[in-house]
Parts: C-alpha cells; sequence; structure tokens
C-alpha cells in the first residue's frame, strides 16, 4: 500500500474549500460554541443526593455516631469510608471519589458537653456546586437535631445552650460556588461532541448520497487517503471551536484555568479522536445525511444528560452511571474540570485518558469492521 | 476469440447481496476498439456488473480480465486505466468546473496537470466558464464535464453507466457524436443504455435481464437471434388499426413508426395466419419483412419490466 501526499492533500484541499463554501455549517462551527455557552451559562439547579463523602474521625463517642447516622438517613450523604490524614481527603476530593470530606475534631463530644462549641469541618468540592449545594444547606440542621437527640437527661443542658458546636464549610475549587464555573468546561465536552460527531458523519456520508463517492474511489485514490483527507480539516474545526470558547470562557465568565495546559492539550486530542471515530462510525450506519445527523443527535442526548454535564454524576443512579462511563464525555468532563478548575497535571488525568483510549478502541474496531463492508 | 484482443473478458460473474444473486454467471467479451451496448432493465445488474469489471466489487465467484489485468487481483491498475463515469452526476456541485478537473487529475498524479486542465476545458468549450459551480450547469453540460473528467488521464477503454439518463435529446446526439470520436481514436467504450436509438449506434450488443445474460454479439446479428418474423401495414386510419392488432392472438409485439405498423412475433406461422386474413379484407397493405434492429430491442425491452422484484416464473 503506497500513501501518496499528493491525493491525500488533493482531498484535504478540496474538503476545505467545500467548507468554506457552505457558509452555513461554517458559522454554526463558530457561532454555536459561543451562543450555547451564553445560554448555558446560567445556572441549571438540581437537588443530588447520595454524594461519596469520607470521614476523618478523631472522635468515637455516641455523639459523633449520632451525627454521622443524621447525615446517613439525610440521604445527601453516601459514606464511603474513613480517612484518617488531612492529604488523603484533599487527594479524594481533587481525582472525584469523594464530594465531601467530614472532619470531626478531636474531643468533639467531650467539647459540646464542657460548652465548648467544637467545629465540625465539611470540606467539599465545590467546582460542582450544584451537586454540593443542597447538601451544604442541609448540614447544619442535621447536625443539630442529630446532637439534640443525643444530649438527653443529665446532658441535656449542653444542648440547650445557644450552640452546642458549629459546621464550618470549607469549600475548595469554587469557593464563590458560581455555577458558570462548572458548566463552562463540561459545555466544550458537549459542544465538541456535538459538531465533531455530526460534522464528520455528514461529511462522508454526503459524499456517498451525492454519488460523489463510488466515482471517487474508482480513481487510483485509496480509501485511507480519502478518510484521512476528510477528517483532518474536521480536526482543526475542533481546534478553532475550542479556542474560541477558551476565549469566550475566560472574557465572560471568568472561568479560571489553574491546571496543566499540557495535559488539557493530551486529554482534548484524545477526546476529539473518539469523536471523530464516533462521528465515521455513525458514516458507515446512516443512508443519508439526514439520517446521519439524527443518529448524531441520538449519541448527544446522552452525553448531555449522563455524563455529568446536565446532573452530577455521583447523584445518578446505579444504571446511569453505568452508561455514563461507557460515554467519551464522561470522562472529558471530569478531565476537564479537574484540570481547569481543580489545577491537575497529566498524572491526575491519567484514568479519564485510559478509559477514553478504551472506548475509542470499541469504537474504531466496529467502525473499521462496518467500513469494509461498505465499500464492498 | 483470442483474449488479447478483448479489452473486457469476464467468465461466470456472479454477484451476491445478502440472499439475492444480483448477477448471474455472467459472460462478456468486449473487443478492442468496439462501442459495446449494454442492455438491460433497471434493476438487471447493469451497474453491479460494470462495477465488478472495474474492481469497484469484488465478485462472488468468477474470473476474468479488464485490460489486461486481473479482475480479482489487479483493482488499483485496473482503476489507473479505466475512465468509468458513472450512472449519477459525481461531479462536486460546490467546486467550479476547473477544480473538478483539478482535483481528478491530482487523483491519477497526472504530470502536467495544468496543461491537461487547461486542454480539457479548451476541449469543452468551458474555458471562460472555468471557474463557476458545476452545479449550476446543464444537465447536458454536466455530462459532458463528467465524461471530460474520465478522460482526462487518456484511459484506453471508458465505462459509461447509461450516461444519458434524463439528457434532452440533443445534448444526447452530441454526447453520443463525443463517444464516436473517442471511439475513432481507438477508445474501446463499454455503454449501458435505456434507449433504442444509442443501442442501435452500438458495434455489440449484450443484453441482460434479472442478472442473466439473454442475449449477445455483433449488433446486425441480433434480429435473426432473436427470430422475430415482421409484417409492416400501411393504409388508412392506421391507429385503429394499431389498436386491433394489439387485441390480436398471434401478435407479440406492436410498433408504430408515423403512420407505417410493425408487427411481429416468434411464431411466424401465427403471424402468417393472421396477416392472410387481413390481406383478404385488402383494406391495408402487408409486407413481409426481415425484422430490423429497431424491433429487436423493442421487443427485448417490451419483455422486460423492472427487475428490482424475484421474476416470477422462469427467468426471462
Ligand atoms: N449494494 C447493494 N446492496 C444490495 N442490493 C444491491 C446493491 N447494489 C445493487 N443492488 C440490487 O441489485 C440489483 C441490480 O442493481 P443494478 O446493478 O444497479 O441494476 P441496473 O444498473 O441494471 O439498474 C437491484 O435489484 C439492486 O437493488
Ligand atoms: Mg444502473
Amino acid at each position: 500500500m503506497s500513501f501518496s501526499f499528493t491525493r491525500f492533500g488533493a482531498v484535504l484541499f478540496k474538503e476545505f474549500v467545500q467548507m468554506r463554501r457552505d457558509r452555513i455549517t461554517f458559522g454554526m462551527m463558530i457561532g454555536v460554541p459561543i451562543m450555547q455557552l451564553l445560554l448555558f451559562g446560567f445556572a441549571i439547579n438540581s437537588d443530588p443526593k447520595h454524594l461519596p463523602t469520607l470521614v476523618e474521625m478523631a472522635d468515637q463517642g455516641p455523639v459523633t455516631r449520632a451525627v454521622l447516622m443524621g447525615m446517613k438517613t439525610s440521604a445527601y450523604f453516601n459514606f464511603q469510608g474513613i480517612v484518617t490524614s488531612q492529604e488523603d481527603g484533599d487527594r479524594a476530593l481533587r481525582d472525584g471519589s469523594a464530594s465531601f470530606v467530614v472532619v470531626i475534631p478531636p474531643g468533639f463530644e467531650r467539647d459540646v458537653v464542657r460548652g465548648l462549641a467544637p467545629e465540625i469541618l465539611l470540606s467539599t468540592d465545590a467546582s460542582d456546586p450544584s451537586a454540593a449545594g443542597a447538601a451544604v444547606g442541609a448540614i447544619s440542621g442535621i447536625v443539630d437535631k442529630a446532637v439534640r437527640q443525643t444530649l438527653t437527661g443529665p446532658l441535656h443542658y449542653a444542648a440547650s445552650a445557644a450552640d452546642p458546636f458549629s459546621v464550618t464549610v470549607h469549600k475548595q475549587y469554587n469557593p464563590e460556588g458560581r455555577t458558570s464555573t462548572n458548566i463552562v468546561p463540561g459545555l466544550l465536552g458537549i459542544i465538541l461532541s456535538m459538531t465533531m460527531v455530526m460534522i464528520t458523519a455528514v461529511a462522508i456520508v454526503r459524499e456517498t448520497e451525492r454519488g460523489t463517492m463510488e466515482a471517487l474511489i474508482a480513481t487510483p485514490v485509496r480509501p485511507f487517503e480519502v478518510m484521512l483527507g476528510k477528517i483532518m480539516p474536521y480536526v482543526l474545526v475542533g481546534y478553532v471551536q475550542t479556542l474560541v470558547f477558551l476565549m469566550a470562557a475566560h472574557f465572560l465568565f471568568e472561568v479560571p484555568f489553574i491546571g496543566s495546559p499540557f495535559a488539557f492539550f493530551a486529554g482534548f486530542n484524545l477526546y476529539i479522536v473518539v469523536n471523530l471515530a464516533l462521528g465515521f462510525l455513525i458514516s458507515t450506519v446512516a443512508k443519508s445525511q439526514m439520517q446521519a445527523m439524527q443518529i448524531s443527535f441520538f449519541t448527544l442526548l446522552p452525553s448531555i444528560l449522563l455524563s455529568g454535564f446536565m446532573f452530577p454524576f455521583a447523584g445518578m443512579p446505579g444504571w446511569a452511571q453505568t452508561i455514563g462511563t461507557a460515554i467519551p464525555a464522561t470522562h472529558f468532563l471530569r478531565l476537564t474540570r479537574k484540570v481547569m478548575l481543580k489545577g491537575a497535571d497529566l498524572a491526575d488525568i491519567s484514568s479519564d485518558m485510559f478509559a477514553m483510549a478504551i472506548i475509542m478502541l470499541v469504537i474504531v474496531t466496529v467502525a473499521l469492521k462496518r467500513y469494509r463492508q461498505t465499500l464492498d | 476469440m483470442n483474449t488479447g484482443d478483448m479489452a473486457i473478458s469476464v467468465r461466470g460473474l456472479t454477484k451476491t447481496f445478502g440472499s439475492r444473486t444480483v448477477v448471474d454467471h455472467f459472460d462478456m467479451d468486449v473487443p478492442k476498439g468496439a462501442i459495446y451496448g449494454f442492455l438491460g432493465p433497471n434493476g438487471s445488474g447493469k451497474t453491479t456488473t460494470i462495477r465488478m469489471m472495474c474492481g469497484l466489487l469484488i465478485p462472488n465467484g468468477g474470473s476474468g480480465q479488464c485490460l489486461g489485468y486481473d479482475i480479482l487481483t489487479e483493482p488499483q491498475s485496473i482503476k489507473e486505466n479505466v475512465g468509468y463515469m458513472t450512472q449519477r452526476f459525481s461531479l462536486y456541485e460546490d467546486l467550479t468546473i476547473r477544480e473538478n478537473l483539478d482535483f481528478i487529475a491530482r487523483m491519477y498524479r497526472m504530470k502536467n496537470r495544468k496543461t491537461d486542465v487547461d486542454d480539457a476545458l479548451k476541449g469543452l468549450g468551458l474555458t471562460d466558464r472555468a471557474n463557476q459551480l458545476a452545479g449550476t450547469l446543464s444537465g447536458g453540460w454536466k455530462q459532458r464535464l463528467s465524461l471530460a473528467c474520465c478522460m482526462l488521464h487518456d484511459p484506453q477503454l471508458l465505462l459509461l453507466d447509461e450516461p444519458t439518463a434524463g439528457v434532452d435529446p440533443k445534448a444526447r446526439r452530441d454526447f453520443w457524436d463525443e463517444i464516436r470520436r473517442l471511439s475513432a481514436k481507438g477508445v474501446t467504450v463499454l455503454v449501458s443504455t435505456h434507449y433504442m436509438d444509442e443501442a442501435v449506434q452500438c458495434d455489440y450488443i449484450a443484453y441482460i435481464a434479472y442478472g442473466k445474460k439473454l442475449i449477445d454479439g455483433p449488433a446486425p446479428d441480433i434480429p435473426d437471434m432473436i427470430g422475430l418474423n415482421t409484417w409492416r401495414i400501411e393504409g388508412p386510419n392506421i391507429t385503429k388499426m394499431e389498436a386491433e392488432m394489439r387485441r390480436t392472438a398471434g401478435v407479440e409485439q406492436v410498433a408504430r413508426f408515423g403512420s407505417v405498423l410493425h408487427v411481429s412475433s416468434t411464431d411466424g406461422a401465427a403471424l402468417d395466419r393472421v396477416a392472410a386474413e387481413h390481406r383478404k379484407k385488402g383494406t391495408y397493405h402487408w409486407q413481409k419483412q426481415k425484422g430490423g434492429l429497431e424491433e429487436a430491442f423493442i421487443y427485448l425491452m417490451a419483455t422486460a419490466t423492472d427487475n428490482f422484484t424475484e421474476p416470477k416464473e422462469a427467468a426471462e
């Protein structure tokens, strides 16, 4: 198999010319990200429950146990285990395995009894404020009730004190709790998915539908040259979209970007490739441009609903989380939030990269299998 | 015949899609330099056969060569040397005329691309309109541009799949003038068509129905092969006579040419009896004649309905 750069270049050039002449699509590719950014920039509120929570417990008494039990029955918190140091808790918050870390200070019960108003610390990953918000709002009431129920009899006096204890909420990563900060990175994943998948699928199907594909493959051009030449221009579109998007996010919503740009770049490229592969797969199934568009939209829905973009991932039921895990957008979303808002580097996002790589492998395998069939 | 004299020579070509056999043990020999007509109703397998002959589809069975290259193992060489004009208009409507030609030239990695494209534009008489979008051309012009694209790399063999479908008669005549010019230069042309007036311009004919070849040979031999007996009828109120003939048993085919009626049948005796009866009346002038190409093609075309469903009886 000899690869011809002349032919590959010709296909690439042709694709660019066609893209430029198709004004509406071209305008959409740049306009849609900005439009959606503005639309979604507004808060989407929800009241998620069962968020993963870790406990750093330095006191074992009945009051402490009552507090934890109260948090559990409130259904907001889902206790996943014990941490023994602050570093462990911080790491869990950063990599997303916990949304909350509850720190009960040593001698908590003793201090309550003595009326010293000790402090419970609730550290929360506020990069997703809609997830943390409701639980944070509820915590004081829950703990208060638990303490009052436990402190009966001779200890009753302690409970009736004005403030037997206090809860300090420590919001990490997004101290102001702004929803747009969280929405914006997620939206990038959705927009990229939408344009990459749909445009690739449509561009390939268009060629088949208009009958130009047959004439094209009747020339000496190799299928690989055609595919590469058709897909490359859209990689560039993805770059432009992302650049436009990040700038808009920075200037309009003041979304920070504190992590490693290299980590983001690596994850972003992998995500683009996954989406192009998906678009390619759809093009082998769809019979018309209309179908390609519809199937693309169909794949977009789970990306919006189950990736953690619309609803906090941890708050979704188990089956939805399972589906969500198979969606590339889920991993890109986590990765982008970690890098942009939590300052993650390449090592912190390796699990997301790995997941995307596996999804890509599956898609490419199926797509290539189908592509051989349709050539015949 | 020696296969060295053949531009295309295939044996037993078979193609199935799912459980349907679309082309069934198809043999064909296209002599070099000939204009070879490939006839058959819609869905009979013409396009599929052509695709197999130029390496776009892999046959399930059979073998053959195209310009000396094996259709199973050397599709790449066939693609380099054949000009294939697909059934549908297959240029990029959103590219200009020049961009289309230039794109094709790059696909064949032509050395003197610029000159060849300029020459093609000049040959088409489109030099002034080179920067017009191909999509704005009329049907006839699109057809000519497609042909020019196929001929850009100077192939020795042209495969034209219903090149004149949906084109007005004047443009069709021009198109055929062009085909004959190319043929005179030594290019072999295989052309599938629906039109009888185009079929009569071919040197050789093959007819396919339900994926099976029914008849093939030099065009002048086709009427005898079909064995059609024909009477020519002239006289007053030919329209009424035409209607009557269509109802008459023993007459298989009625064709009207202006004020003249040709009635034909493969059963000569039955037709002669009809003629004898009518001649006694004397109103019309009946004359027996040798069946021509026209009747033969009308006969072939008439027996053929669209082939998209399975044949009702045994194929034919
Ligand atoms: N890729 C394909 N898959 C399934 N069926 C096909 C395919 N291509 C053609 N056919 C079927 O094969 C038959 C012959 O088609 P075709 O070769 O296009 O006929 P023609 O060119 O004579 O009109 C038709 O019934 C058509 O529906
Ligand atoms: Mg056809």
